[in-house]
């Protein structure tokens, strides 16, 4: 077998050592899972990997290019993909005990998409219990751990998508996003990880953690790759009512086009206390590359920000308290075996033992805050504060074309640093929460390392819908950098 | 102390989709063989979402605009939430604060007019509160062997549409209240939005009633409100409301008790037809929390002026408006128009086409709601596979207007059609002349014969003639038969008219 430095490869030389036929897609296949085999034990970013069927998809894909016949996008590359993506046939537990021997009997649009563009299925990814937690701490499987510094969290909830593609084991994950879930653990990495506006990607087969919030996006370790990969799952489908009709630009062929005259908005409110200081040294000099690239700088205001944690915690919990209900151990998942003789208790039992504390504390506060009584001064309140949420990036956006920031407050924390502090846990999605609430796609790239050689992330946001003018000024710091060239395993 | 009786309704109408309200699987009602048209969608699997069908809420509005209703320009969808295993979600997606339809009103007719002497009808307005589209639920079925072996869901009916219509407190009877739901049913089938059958849990209805109580100080007290659960027939319906009103008057002259007071609150009951009485089923005191929210997962629908008039255009005409408009166009006595129209659509057109072709509308209802009915009753027939169609019937009722044949002749021949019909001739009217023809049926014009008949019956009737002469006149009966039995075909109104001139010379 030749030799295949998947550590050194940008996605541009894969795919085109592919096409080219240099490689095939078994060979780059197996070099994935030998990485996984090797380094997963340590890292824990895989719930199931099933080998021969990732080969047998390769070796599909092989044929289909040597007997010359057209191929997808993705041909060949293989692609992680978080557990909470319904795939047909495998299990997809969301990270769960409740879901533990849950095999959905039809695959999600994204994945569908995926199989449509030729991509390589290579395993389902570790994830905070239905996409609850900032850290991967909150997996009913265990936690996974950060690939740059096994001690630290990988961030979450997208943890297993973006440590994979840290480690190199997949060139490509899939993640979901509903308050931070793909760019802060992309930003802990040292990856590039993408949300796109709400309703860019059906959410057909996500399975759901707050409705309103939930979006699927791309991991890639370059821009390219997640603008390949967010093309290739974007598109209208009519089984998702919220998924937008609206053609879906060619972002693989524009991404590397600079923008002249970009306008880059600098949000006060998101360089304020409790930044670490060598994150925002970090950040600034990331904008300054801008400045000197042309672009011009200035100060935004986000007035309302201050409010999106809290905003956020009772539209996405109020939801998911919805959204959860229906594991009640009658149709599917965990039914308890003990338990009295009244359908309530079997119910009582069955979501005490299927759900961990995170998933617990978040069905408690979504039912309050939906509650008779309560509705009017939490989950109303919260959607009023949303509405002004938006239109503080409306107002902005007028003024600018992209708002540059950071993506988190600190580098990767110690696994277990924050688990008996759920504040101090939610605060690390502080300046990624309020692009859910406002529907704007966001997208973090690496920007620079620590003392302690831990990633920094540089998280751009822009209007809606304009994935293309966000992966095009990424891709201008990311042509100046060469941060994706750092490798967390050697 | 008197009473009047409190009645509103809730009433859940199953809307005749192909397919189910936010999935593309069938709505058949199939018993026998459960959970076979589920989809990850309404099995409410993880990572499933619900899209609307179009064509539900099409006919949710053509519903509401046959009750009279408005219909809103916005509206959303909310999620009702309980757990039950009848509901693989954990909640039913429903409409809350904003239903797609409210404030209409049906009147119904609620005295017999020849109950009052023929005077105008009484008529009670009921006003719709709303109307709002919801899915229905699966369907439970416990084990009765008395072995405590597990319970079983069947989820084909769920995320079958239905419509929730709610009305006003307007019902002051059961009576009215059956009244009601039938002038309801039969809107709903004119418009063919459901097809109402009960059996099957198309159509289900719930019942408020209460008392309110004039004391005899001239005070009113309402007694506490019951609500009579999953009344799947109409003379059940009667039969809950006649009995919980007996039941809340003697409880409150025992007890007092009133609406909101200790022991007031209001109550849920479910009926057992088979005792006739109605049971308890959960108090109401702490009433369910359901935690409603607006479903992320659905886009609020608009509905244009433009749209909405154009759903109205298509609706056809609603039985209140023909029943009325057939009595005075074909000048039929309210009894008898209730009679057509209430026998569904099919029997209206049917009437309409042989009034409007025979050009006699009295006769064409006589037949319609006496022969025909009969005919197809025996025959077990509906009105449209009924063989003798309406051009056939029409042409047979020409004769008789014509004075060509007589009623009587005519049931033969409508006899002799439906035998040719059985033994596959097909019918026609020409068929009809070939009988009269055949039968000697005509009437005869000729008033000879009938003079000769009438001159020699009177010559052997001395006795009768002296009867009739003495006050007698039922003894003309004999003789009229008499010359009818020698002529055949003689029209009996000539043959009397001759007789009496005769008579009277
Ligand atoms: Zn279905």
């Amino acid at each position: 077998m030749r030799d295949i430095s998947l550590t050194t490869l940008t996605f541009a030389e894969l795919l085109g050592r592919l096409n080219s036929q240099e490689v095939t897609s078994v060979e780059v296949t197996t070099r994935c899972l030998e990485i996984i085999r090797r380094n997963d034990p340590s890292i824990h970013a895989f719930l199931n990997v099933d080998a021969d069927d990732a080969i047998k998809q390769a070796e599909a894909v092989d044929r289909k290019r040597a007997a010359g016949e057209p191929v997808g996008l993705l041909a060949g590359v293989p692609v992680a993909i978080k557990d909470v993506l319904c795939t047909k046939g495998q299990p997809t537990t969301c990270g769960s005990r409740m879901l533990k021997n849950y095999v959905p009997p039809y695959d999600a649009h994204a994945i569908t998409k995926l199989r449509q563009a030729d991509a390589i299925l290579i395993g389902k990814t570790n994830m905070d219990e239905f996409a609850m937690g900032s850290s991967g701490e909150n997996s009913a499987y265990g936690p996974t751990r950060n690939p740059w510094d096994l001690e630290r969290i990988p961030g979450g909830s997208s943890s297993g998508s973006a440590a994979a593609v840290a480690a190199r084991m997949s060139p490509l994950s899939l993640g979901s996003d509903t308050g931070g879930s793909i760019r802060q653990p992309a930003g802990l990495c040292g990856i590039v990880g993408m949300k796109p506006t709400y309703g860019r990607v059906s959410r057909y087969g996500l399975v759901a953690y707050a409705s309103s919030l939930d979006q699927i996006g791309p991991f890639a370790t370059d821009v390219q790759g997640a603008a390949t990969l967010l093309e290739a799952i974007s598109g209208h489908d009519p089984r998702d009512s919220t998924s937008v009709r609206q053609p879906v630009p060619a972002y693989s062929r524009s991404f590397d086009q600079p923008l002249a005259g970009l306008r880059i908005g600098v949000p006060v409110e998101h360089f304020a206390e409790g930044l670490d200081s060598e994150i925002e040294r970090a950040v600034r000099d990331a904008i300054a590359v801008y400045r000197s690239l042309g672009a011009e700088i200035k100060d935004v205001h986000l007035p309302h920000s201050k409010y999106a944690i809290a905003t956020y915690y009772l539209v996405a919990t109020s939801e998911a308290s919805s959204n959860l209900a229906r594991y009640d151990g009658v149709h599917y998942g965990h039914r308890a075996e003990e338990f009295g003789n009244s359908l309530v208790e079997m119910y009582e039992a069955s979501r005490a033992e299927g759900f961990g504390d995170e998933v617990k504390r978040r069905i408690m506060l979504g039912v309050f805050s939906l509650s008779a009584g309560y509705a009017d001064k939490y989950y109303s309140k919260a959607l009023q504060v949303r509405r002004l949420i938006r239109s503080d990036f409306d107002a902005a956006f007028e003024k600018v074309d992209v708002i540059a920031g950071p993506v988190t407050p600190t580098a990767a924390f110690k696994i277990g640093e924050k688990t008996s502090d759920p504040l101090a846990m939610y605060l690390s999605d502080i300046y990624t929460i309020s692009a859910n609430l406002a529907g704007i796609p966001g997208i973090s790239i690496p920007c620079g390392f620590t003392s302690s050689n831990l990633p920094i992330g540089l998280q751009l946001l822009a209007a809606p819908f304009e994935e293309d003018r966000l992966l095009r000024a990424a891709r201008m710091y990311e042509r100046e950098s060469d941060w994706s060239a750092h490798c967390a395993i050697e | 102390m008197s009473y009047e009786i409190i009645i509103g309704l809730e009433i859940h109408v199953q809307l005749q989709t192909k397919t189910k309200i936010f999935c593309g699987c069938s709505t058949t009602f199939n018993p026998d063989h459960p959970n076979v048209q589920t989809c990850p969608v309404c099995l409410g699997l993880p990572g499933a979402l619900p899209v609307l069908n179009e064509h539900a809420y099409y006919l949710g509005v053509k519903t509401a605009l046959g009750l009279g209703c408005q219909i809103a320009p916005y509206t959303k969808w909310d999620r009702k939430q309980y757990f039950y295993p009848d509901l693989p979600k954990g909640y039913q997606i429903s409409q809350f604060d904003l239903p797609f339809s409210h404030h209409g009103q049906v009147d119904v007719v609620t005295g017999d007019s020849s109950a009052n002497g023929g005077n105008e009808p009484t008529v009670r307005r009921v006003r719709i509160l709303r109307a709002h589209l919801e899915e229905d639920a699966g369907k439970n079925m416990h084990d009765e062997s008395g072995r405590g072996r597990d319970s079983k869901v069947d989820l084909n009916r769920a995320g079958t549409p239905l419509v929730e219509i709610v009305t006003e407190p307007d019902l002051r009877s059961a009576d009215e209240a059956r009244r009601f739901l039938e002038e309801l049913r039969l809107m709903l089938t004119y418009l063919e939005v459901s097809d109402c059958n009960m059996q099957e849990g198309s159509l289900r209805c719930d019942a408020n009633v209460n008392l309110h109580v004039t004391q005899p100080d001239g005070t009113k007290v309402p007694t506490p409100i019951v609500e009579i659960k999953n009344l799947n027939s109409f003379r059940f319906t009667e039969q809950a409301i006649e009995y919980e009103v007996a039941r809340q008057w003697e409880s409150f002259q025992q007890t007092g008790i009133r609406m909101g007071a200790k022991g007031g609150h209001k109550r849920t009951v479910g009926f057992d037809p088979n005792r006739g009485s109605t049971y308890s089923l959960r108090e109401k005191e702490e009433a369910a929390d359901y935690r409603y929210f607006p479903d992320p997962d659905l886009v609020p629908v608009m509905t244009s002026v433009e749209k909405i008039n154009s759903i109205r255009a298509e609706m056809c005409e609603l039985p209140a408006t023909r029943r009325q408009r057939i009595l005075d166009e074909f000048q039929l006595s309210p009894y008898d128009a209730a009679v057509i129209i209430d026998q569904g659509r099919a029997v209206a057109d049917y009437f309409e086409e042989v009034a409007k072709t025979c050009g006699d509308g009295k006769q064409a209802a006589n037949w319609l709601t006496q022969d025909m009915q009969a005919a197809m009753k025996e025959r077990d027939e509906t009105i449209s596979n009924f063989p003798i169609r309406p051009h056939v019937l029409s042409a047979l009722l020409d004769r008789i207007n014509k004075k060509q044949i007589t009623i009587k002749s005519a049931r033969e021949v409508f006899t002799t059609l439906l035998e040719d019909a059985d033994s596959g001739h097909p019918l026609s009217a020409n068929r009809i002349d070939e009988l009269v023809k055949s039968r000697g049926l005509a009437i005869v014009q000729d008033t000879g014969p009938i003079e000769t008949a009438i001159a020699e019956v009177l010559s052997r009737n001395a006795k009768a003639i002296a009867d009739f002469k003495s006050g007698n006149e039922k003894a003309i009966g004999a003789l009229i038969g008499q010359v009818m039995k020698s002529v055949k075909g003689a029209d009996p109104q000539t043959v009397r008219e001759k007789l009496l001139a005769k008579l009277g010379e």
